[in-house]
This record gives structure tokens, C-alpha cells and sequence, in this order.
């Protein structure tokens, strides 16, 4: 009876892969063939994919934007495996059709001359196309994971940004430690006029204290389990400052720092 | 892209519907977030999400996670009040040709009944009784599990509003015919089944319940049998029309639930995934009525409960 393809939904695509790539154990990336969503799409929003069959995985899965290509027509989604969803995506083969909501939430604001930006773990995806969307500004990054095989990143940031700091909780590249074993000294230099941060949530809260304390604006964005990403299950709604709720798909993910309890 | 189809519509005790399809409460926020995704003006109604006097902040913690074709939430009730409903949302949602109706849960029957009064305003066609909801420690489940209680909720929204009233019913009872004979008693003119049914999931590696409330509520296509089987239960033992509604996810679905006896039914779950399925299902539905030489909707509602196959297997025509 229905079929994906024929709806006239503003905001609902059938997307074709066009290269799946293993980045490490368990991390891909994957390009995607969606001119529409490219088109559109701002650093910071995201995407529900549906992973399978229509009943089981039931649910769509919420997936940042690692870059967007709008000449091309084209969508890079980097992602870890972590359940049936995501292992779904992993074995898809080129030529596959996707079905897709987005751009959906709202991303970050572009502001400041000289930004900086501190990325952790899988936090880090969303980031790369920011990177893109600040060009030709002069852009530094912190890079955090737990251990170098989660840093393949480096390279990819290394194209478009000035410097490229990285911590590992392990040591077994760049300084041994969290972001918070370089933030302070690179916020010391006192040349930065924005802050853009995603990551989990503890190290979030960190970075924007550190910004807070140097008078630099910042900005998070958040991760939290999501049914629907459009506003209406409440999954992921989180506390806000004035004490109120905010959703993280719709009112985020991105938010001021001093906005959100983290 | 269609247009309103009216073998599809129907009336259920004055409620006139221009579709079949409605969209469940708690699953649709208040209708406005899916104007990107569909046209309003061909969902049947709008079942706002659940409304309490004050504003609630719900739970915290983990809320929802999936499972086995389905999912568990325990949201806790979060919505902004009551009379934020009526001063921001309710003027924008009129604009719509749509029915809105208004789900309330209160911790009292009296709190159940100044919502219903506040409620009682043009533009609201009905109003939903949650006494079913898992994810609330007062008031919620507690009254939906015991047919006295239920019954007392009823009859307080019943004496302080001439809005019809819909009771929606907790699968979570040993008897569901018994609570929709008391709830129907008590003066609900419709009747809304089923809500969650209560589950849980433990985080192995953790070693803890996944959900920060511990248990919640499930729904999606693995709680639809046992939905189908209480609209068929209930259907044969009172007079007011069923609204169905649990794991709802394809027109197949929908006809199940019509054939059970349902006269209405709503989309749930379903709504998360595909968020244009209750505008697609009355295409779809118009669809089916071609395909199978039927007038109208109507005709096939409770066509497959025992009383009707006897009565036209004896050639009544009545």
C-alpha cells in the first residue's frame, strides 16, 4: 500500500548510499546521495534514519551530520555500532535506499572570529561540518577520546583547521588526559571569541565552565535517547536554567551553554 | 495532494469525524510539530497530549527505549498546564479542520473535574479521561485499575461538563469488560482502548532497569493482538462506540481493529516513525473501500464480531 517514495513530505527523503567505509572496530562512515537534505542542512541538525523492515527496529535512529556537500548532492554520516539499528546501517551496500526525516533540530550559530572548538568521542562528528560552514575563519580544535583507533578524525580536520590539539584518556596519542588537560592553557592564550562543544554531557559541562570563566560564549550540543525527533514523545527533553523543559530534538540538539542543566 | 473522502467518515455519539484516523495522545504533542509532515485538516481528531492543571516536568532519567517491535516510555506526564493549552495552542490548533480532543489526568476526582470545566470551551470536541497513565504516582493507573475508582473520575468529569466524554482504559486489569461497563455506567459516551500495557528492561551491563522511572509503558505493534482482542471484548458488551488504538502501524491494522468493533482508531507508535501515517492511512483506507465494493467505513465496523456474522447469517438486514 504506501510507499515512501511518492509522499510529498517536505521533510521526509529516500536517500542513496554511495560509499560505506570502516573507520575503526567500530566506527563508519558512510556518503549518501540526498541533494535535497544537502541542500538545506546546517551544522548541528541531524537526521532519523530508519533502520529496517517498518516493525522491528521500530524506531528511527537520530544521526548527526558529519558534512554535507551541497554542489555534490551529497551527506557524510559517521557512526558507531551499538545495537540493531546502527549494525543495520552497517551492512548496507552501496546503491541501498534509505528512508529519511531531516534536517531536523536546529544547529549552531555562526559568530566569533577566531572560534574554537572541543569535540569528544563520537561528539566529535557533528563538528567537522561546522568546521566547514566557519571556513575561512581561522579554526582551532581539542580533539578527546579514549584512545588513539577514536582519533581518525585528525586527518579530516586537519584540511580545514589552523591547529588541531588531541587528548587521549590512555596517552596513546597527544597529551595523556581529558579536554580539560589542554582547554585551560588554550583558553589562557585569550585569542578566542567563540566556543563550540559536543561531546558527553560531564565533559561538556567542564568546557563550559572553562568558557564561562574566560567570558567566551559557548556552545553544546546535546546527545540524549530520542523516539521521534520532532517534538512529540518527550523522550529526550531535558531541564533548562529558567526551569523549564526544553527538547532536545526540536529546541536543540544545539544550545547557549548557560541554557541547559547538562 | 487528496481530499477529504466522505465514505470515510463517521459519527461516534456526536462526535462527527471526517476520517477514521485519529492520532493517539502522547505521541503527537499537541498536532502543531507534525504540520511539516501532514495535513491536519485530514486527521479524524487530535488527542493532545495529556493535560494536568499545573504544568508537570515528568521524570527524569532515561525515558523511553525500544524494544521487541515496540517501545517502553515513562515520560511521567510532562506538558505545560492546562492553561497554557487553552491560551497558545488551542487558537492555533481551531485553525484546522480538525476535532481536538483534550486528554486530562489529575492526582484527584476533583482535580479531574476543574480540568474538565476549564476545558469546557468551543473549539474542544471531547475530552479524553487518562486514568490509565503507568508513569505517574498519583492518580493515573490507580484509578483506571479499579472499576469503583474509575467510575468515581467519570462521574465527576460527567457532572461538571456537557463535553462528551471518552474514558480510555488500562489494559493493565484482569477484567476489561468489567471497567468498560462501569466506566460506560458511570456516563463516558466513548471509550479509548488500549493505553501502555506496564513492562520493563534491565541494562544486563549495567545490571539496573533501563527506564529512570523502572517501569513504563509499552507500546508499538507487539501490544496490537492484545488490543484487538479487548476492542472485540469490549465491543460485544456495551453500547457506546470504541475508539482502538495500540501498535496501530499499517492500514491492515486499522481494518483489524474496525472489524473488532472499533468505530474509530488511533495512531500511536506509529506516529514516531512515519509521521504522515494518519493522513496516508485515510488514502489508503478510501483505497480499500474501492477495492472492495464497500459504501462506507461504517459498514465494516464490528463486522467481524460473533452477534453481527449470526445476524447476517440470518438474512437481517437491521
Amino acid at each position: 500500500m504506501g510507499k515512501v517514495k511518492t509522499l510529498g513530505d517536505k521533510r521526509r527523503f529516500s536517500a542513496t548510499l554511495v560509499q560505506q567505509q570502516q573507520m575503526n572496530h567500530d566506527v563508519y562512515r558512510m556518503v549518501l546521495s540526498a541533494p535535497e537534505i544537502a541542500a538545506m542542512i546546517k551544522p548541528g541538525q541531524f537526521l532519523q534514519l530508519k533502520t529496517g523492515r517498518l516493525m522491528d527496529p521500530l524506531l528511527r535512529r537520530p544521526i548527526s551530520i558529519a558534512d554535507a556537500d551541497d554542489g555534490e548532492g551529497t551527506l557524510q554520516l559517521v557512526y558507531r555500532v551499538v545495537g540493531e539499528g546502527t549494525k543495520y546501517l552497517a551492512g548496507l551496500q552501496q546503491g541501498a535506499e534509505i528512508d529519511i526525516l531531516g534536517p531536523l533540530g536546529n544547529g549552531f550559530t555562526l559568530q566569533g572570529e577566531r572560534p574554537l572548538i572541543v569535540g569528544g568521542g563520537m561528539g566529535i562528528a557533528p563538528l567537522l561540518y561546522l568546521v566547514r560552514a566557519l571556513c575561512p575563519k581561522p579554526v582551532d580544535v581539542l580533539l578527546a577520546g579514549r584512545e588513539a583507533s577514536e582519533l581518525f578524525w585528525i586527518k579530516l580536520f586537519a584540511e580545514r583547521c589552523q591547529a588541531v590539539h588531541v587528548t587521549t584518556d590512555d596517552g596513546s596519542l597527544g597529551t595523556k588526559g581529558n579536554a580539560l588537560a589542554l582547554l585551560p592553557q588554550l583558553l589562557a592564550q585569550g585569542q578566542y571569541d567563540m566556543l563550540y562543544t559536543c561531546g558527553p554531557d560531564p565533559m561538556m559541562e567542564a568546557v563550559a565552565k572553562e568558557a564561562a570563566k574566560h567570558g567566551v560564549p559557548c556552545q553544546v550540543s546535546l546527545e540524549r535517547y530520542m523516539a521521534c525527533g520532532i517534538g512529540a514523545c518527550l523522550s529526550c527533553s531535558c531541564g533548562a536554567k529558567d526551569g523549564s523543559r526544553k527538547k532536545v530534538c526540536t529546541d536543540g540538539p544545539v544550545f547557549w551553554a548557560e541554557e541547559v542543566m547538562l | 495532494m487528496s481530499k477529504v473522502d466522505s465514505r470515510l467518515a463517521v459519527n461516534l455519539a456526536g462526535l462527527q469525524l471526517n476520517s477514521p484516523v485519529m492520532t493517539a495522545s502522547g505521541t503527537f504533542g499537541f498536532g502543531l510539530e507534525f504540520r511539516d509532515f501532514l495535513d491536519l485538516n485530514r486527521v479524524g481528531a487530535v488527542m493532545v497530549k495529556g493535560t494536568t492543571l499545573a504544568p508537570r516536568a515528568g521524570n527524569s532519567g532515561q525515558r523511553a527505549v525500544e524494544t521487541p517491535a515496540g517501545m517502553l516510555n515513562c515520560i511521567g506526564l510532562e506538558n505545560p498546564g492546562v492553561d497554557k493549552f487553552l491560551n497558545e495552542t488551542l487558537p492555533q490548533l481551531r485553525e484546522y479542520d480538525t476535532q481536538v480532543i483534550v486528554n486530562i489526568a489529575g492526582a484527584t476526582e476533583d482535580e479531574y473535574a476543574r480540568l474538565a470545566e476549564k476545558l469546557t470551551v468551543p473549539g474542544v470536541a471531547a475530552l479524553e479521561l487518562n486514568i490509565s497513565c503507568p508513569n505517574v504516582k498519583q492518580g493515573g493507573i490507580a484509578f483506571g485499575t479499579c472499576p469503583e475508582s474509575a467510575s468515581g473520575v467519570v462521574r465527576a468529569v460527567r457532572n461538571a461538563t456537557d463535553k462528551l466524554v471518552i474514558t480510555k482504559l488500562s489494559p493493565n486489569v484482569t477484567d476489561i469488560v468489567a471497567m468498560a461497563k462501569a466506566t460506560v455506567e458511570a456516563g463516558s459516551d466513548i471509550l479509548s482502548l488500549i493505553n501502555t500495557l506496564i513492562g520493563m528492561k534491565i541494562d544486563i551491563d549495567r545490571r539496573r532497569p533501563v527506564l529512570g522511572n523502572v517501569i513504563g509503558g509499552l507500546s508499538g505493534p507487539a501490544i496490537r493482538p492484545v488490543a484487538v482482542r479487548m476492542v472485540y471484548q469490549v465491543a460485544q458488551a456495551v453500547d457506546v462506540p470504541i475508539i482502538g488504538m495500540g501498535g496501530i502501524m499499517t492500514t491492515e491494522d486499522a481494518l483489524e481493529f474496525i472489524l473488532a468493533g472499533a468505530s474509530a482508531v488511533a495512531i500511536g507508535t506509529g506516529n514516531f516513525v512515519e509521521p504522515e501515517l494518519a493522513e496516508r492511512m485515510a488514502d489508503e483506507l478510501s483505497a480499500y473501500l474501492d477495492k472492495t465494493g464497500t459504501a462506507s467505513i461504517t459498514e465494516l465496523i464490528g463486522a467481524a464480531l460473533p452477534e453481527r456474522q449470526t445476524r447476517e447469517g440470518g438474512g437481517c438486514t437491521c
